[in-house]
């Protein structure tokens, strides 16, 4: 029995890391993806070559991150049958095919049009090039269609029955795919990752116009990113908020622990601010709060009655300060890009949006803050559902494979080197393409000694036509 | 029949249409993986990454098909054989981690020796292992008690597992040399046809050594294999591999170019088929039909749609993807 439990402890230990490495990947190429796609369109459409120039900047450091997205992905694909094979029995009915769906419309479409899109410029036309990009760009959002349903169905599920043998069968596809929590999650994550891309083009730009501010890509691209930020983080505090109260009607105990609320509030919840969660004795110690703020926030008047952890059984409480720290980092950062963005419009009025260091410095130090939200926002939604993988329904403690321990200790150890190794690698390669400055002429994805295919154009006169120094 | 007998079936096949295509599409890029080591002139290097560069990602993709099939449709079987198989499977992964990112990697040093060509080459090594050894494991079968695996996690270790296992290493290179064969020119390709001879003369004694040994591992194996009738149909399978063993002999010594590969190609589909009539109706060998595994008929028509409209599709945009990239690649360095 003991054993078990440290198997169960080592398979979450090991999922939460192979998660948290693989969606900081979406999360860039998401967004990323969708930017190349504007940045092609606007360089066929207008003709300025700094937009192609941007283009081929970005891809280099796109087609790094979409690798390392692949790899830790194809790893998530078997983490369910290899360390929750319980949970693979009982729902492969219902989640299984969400994902199937997600191989055969986003994947296969990303991987197959991939190849064009890094390495094809010479080799199809422009049309068809721009073509192959739209559909990388698209392939992301329907992959994040699918596994975003897959996964609100866990948090919220709904249109199945349960058979005799425990398994989750289905009885209306479309309840399951559009359940409850589904579209604010959608929402909510697509804009993430826009948010996280423009932050880190943002920054890129930032860096090289603070060195120097005549740099042409560099503005264009600082310019296009606050524009995004400005845009969309407003949106996306709304959004958040609207995911929140539908969080607080179908997921109640995580709302209670994202607020700090072990105790009940019969007339006005206060909004905690800051405190330090107290789960044994359950309490929060050193509050800091605004009386009644929450129920106006969740009820929207002040004096509207919230239950508190009090109400629920132990066993069935998450881990509070995970979920209460978690939920004030990704706010706390939505803030300050909202006031980067405003910043930046302010800026852009007064004339000054290009000299002024202080903006730079600050789209600068914000570049990682996309990724730090994120990855915040899903500790949130995981640990809030605990300790169950199906909301309610299916434990996480009866949800794992029937492993030994020191085998799951093992694979821990092996994600973990290998893991910390290859992708320090390739964040590396990935800041070094970006300190780089954007400049005219630039070279496409994999450039070493340039090779090129027999039967087609000559070297020499193919890199003047578009600029890659090399492609396969 | 009605429709919920026939569904697993189709299902069925279409996993193993996925895993099929999953084997011979990677086998290639691993294959070229294997043979990296061989080649050490960085230009030859450039040339082998770059003829597989702009596919991989896609016939990789196939993996995925082939096991979130298997999640989706089989879902009991998934959940077996995926702790029955639990180490290889993560060596499997892990392999897949440094091979893939080894292709963007690689560009990016400038150091003298390449530390991804090793990540690139060894990563390729023991993901083709590990599929070998796990294709082994299942053959052998594995020990289920009440839905879930009952076994150990060493289980899958056996003399015959490590034999399929090097049997896929080189079956894998011989793929990924005659593909070379055809993306090639000049004394690289020369070395490839060679590479090709010695990996198909190999592969031979792989695939006997395995064949001999199979039908011992189960009675059941023996008597599909062996057994009056069954032996008028199985015994046409050693009789093709012959006769394609022939063919490609004779396509190597009159150096062509794209009949090597497809041969070998033949070759995984025969003796794909000759696995296919030793598990045939298992997914767990002797333990769960593919009956018994099976999702319910509301999950797997839902996916048979699915299926239906976009494996064409894939097929098309992917035949369109290796149209664009046809043809040999060659180091620039050659031209001058
Ligand atoms: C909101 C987005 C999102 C989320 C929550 C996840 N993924 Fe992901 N995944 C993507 C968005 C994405 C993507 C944008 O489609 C990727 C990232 C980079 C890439 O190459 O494709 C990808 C790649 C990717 C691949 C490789 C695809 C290929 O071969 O081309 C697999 C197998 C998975 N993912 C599987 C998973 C699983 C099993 C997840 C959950 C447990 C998961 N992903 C969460
Ligand atoms: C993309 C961002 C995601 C992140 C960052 C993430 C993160 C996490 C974390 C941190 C846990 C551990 C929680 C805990 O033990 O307290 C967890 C658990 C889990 N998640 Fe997610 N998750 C993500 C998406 C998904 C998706 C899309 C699915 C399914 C389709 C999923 C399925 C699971 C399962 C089955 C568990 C149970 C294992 C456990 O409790 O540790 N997750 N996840
Ligand atoms: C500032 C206002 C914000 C609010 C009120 C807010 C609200 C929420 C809530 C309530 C959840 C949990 C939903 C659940 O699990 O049921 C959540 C999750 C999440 N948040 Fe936020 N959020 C905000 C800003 C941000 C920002 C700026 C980002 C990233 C750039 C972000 C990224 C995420 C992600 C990735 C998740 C997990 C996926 C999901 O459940 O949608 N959030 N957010």
């Amino acid at each position: 029995m003991f054993e078990a439990l440290d198997a169960v402890v080592l398979a979450r230990v090991q999922f939460a890391f192979t998660m948290t490495f693989h969606i900081v990947f979406p999360s860039f190429t998401i967004g990323l993806a969708s930017y190349l796609a504007v940045l092609e369109a606007l360089w066929l459409w207008t003709g300025r070559s700094v937009f192609l120039d941007l283009f081929k900047y970005w891809l280099k450091i796109f087609s790094i991150a979409f690798g390392m997205g692949v790899v830790s992905g194809v790893v998530m694909a078997y983490q369910f049958g290899t360390n929750w094979s319980v949970f693979a029995d009982r729902t492969g009915p219902i989640i299984g095919p969400l994902m199937a769906y997600e191989v055969l419309t986003a994947f296969f479409l990303e991987a197959g049009f991939l190849g064009v899109m890094l390495f094809g410029m010479n080799r199809v036309g422009k049309g068809l090039h721009f073509f192959a990009t739209l559909m990388v760009a698209v392939g992301t959002l329907i992959s994040a269609f699918w596994i975003l349903s897959a996964n609100s169905w866990m948090q919220t599920p709904a249109g199945y029955t349960i058979s005799a043998e425990g398994q989750f069968l289905p009885a209306s596809w479309w309840e399951i795919v559009f359940n409850p929590s589904f579209p604010y999650r959608l929402v909510h994550m697509v804009l993430a990752a826009y948010l996280t891309t423009a932050l880190v083009v943002g920054a890129a730009g930032a860096f090289h116009l603070l060195r120097d501010n005549r740099n042409e890509g560099a503005r264009v691209m600082f310019s296009m990113a606050m524009w995004m930020a400005a845009l969309v983080t407003p949106v996306q505090i709304l959004a958040g908020d609207q995911h929140g109260l539908n969080t607080l009607e179908h997921q109640p105990v995580k709302v209670m622990a994202m607020e700090g609320h072990f105790t009940s509030h019969p007339d006005g919840a206060p909004l905690v601010l800051f405190g330090l969660p107290d789960q044994t004795r359950g309490e929060m110690r050193y509050a800091i709060e605004i009386p009644k703020a929450s129920s106006l926030i969740l009820k929207h008047s002040l004096d509207a009655p919230l239950n508190g952890l009090d109400t629920v059984p132990r066993e069935n409480w998450p881990h509070v300060g995970l979920v209460f720290w978690a939920f004030r980092i990704m706010v706390g950062l939505g803030v300050l890009m909202l006031v980067l963005g405003v910043f930046s419009l302010f800026l852009r009025w007064r004339g000054t949006f290009y000299e002024s260091k202080l903006l730079h410095r600050f789209a600068l130090a914000m570049g990682p803050a996309g990724f730090v939200a994120v990855l915040a926002g899903w500790t949130v939604t995981e640990t809030g559902r605990q300790p169950f993988t199906v909301y309610g329904l299916l434990r996480t403690i009866d949800s794992a494979s029937p492993l030994a321990a020191p085998a799951v200790t093992m694979s821990l150890l092996a994600f973990a080197v290998v893991y910390v190794l290859v992708f320090a690698m390739g964040i590396y390669y990935i800041l070094h393409l970006m300190a780089a400055p954007p400049h005219a002429d630039e070279e496409g994805p994999a450039a070493d000694e340039p090779t090129h295919a027999a039967g087609i154009t000559p070297v020499p006169a193919m890199a003047t036509v578009t600029g890659p120094k090399r492609e396969p | 029949m009605n429709l919920a007998i026939d569904l697993p079936v189709i299902w069925a096949f279409i996993i193993a249409f996925a895993v099929f295509a999953y084997v011979v599409m990677d086998g290639f890029d691993l294959g070229l993986g294997l043979l990296f080591p061989f080649f050490p002139r960085r230009e030859d290097r450039n040339v082998m990454m770059n003829s597989v560069a702009p596919v991989w990602d896609g016939n990789e993709t196939w993996l995925v098909l082939g096991g979130g099939g298997l999640f989706a449709a089989f879902p009991l079987a998934y959940s077996i054989l995926m702790p029955a198989l639990y180490t290889p499977m993560i060596a499997m992964l892990l392999g897949l981690v440094l091979r893939g990112v080894a292709f963007e990697f690689r560009w990016r040093t400038t150091a003298e020796r390449n530390l991804w060509d090793i990540a690139f080459a060894a990563g390729s090594l023991i993901a083709a292992l590990a599929q070998g050894i796990a294709l082994g494991a299942i053959l052998q079968g594995v020990a289920v008690a009440e839905r879930q695996y009952a076994g150990g996690w060493w289980d899958w270790l056996t003399p015959f597992s490590l034999l399929t296992g090097v049997s896929l290493v080189i079956g894998y290179g011989l793929l990924g040399a005659t593909w070379l064969v055809m993306k090639s020119t000049g004394s690289l390709r020369e070395r490839a046809y060679t590479f090709s001879w010695w990996l198909l003369v190999a592969m031979l004694g792989g695939l006997g050594a395995v064949s001999l040994a199979t039908p011992f591992l189960q009675a059941e194996y023996w008597r599909r294999w062996f057994e009056w009738p069954n032996i008028a149909f199985t015994s046409v399978v050693p009789l093709a591999v012959v006769v394609v063993t022939i063919l490609l002999l004779r396509s190597l010594a009159e150096r062509q170019d794209y009949r090597p590969f497809f041969l070998s190609l033949v070759l995984f589909v025969i003796t794909y088929a000759g696995l296919g009539i030793s598990m045939w109706p298992y997914v767990v060998p002797q333990s769960v039909t593919i009956w018994q595994a099976a999702a319910p008929e509301k999950s797997q028509l839902f996916m048979l749609f699915g299926v239906a409209v976009m494996i064409p599709i894939i097929l098309a945009y992917t035949a369109f993807a290796y149209w664009v990239f046809r043809g040999k690649v060659e180091a620039e360095t050659g031209y001058h």
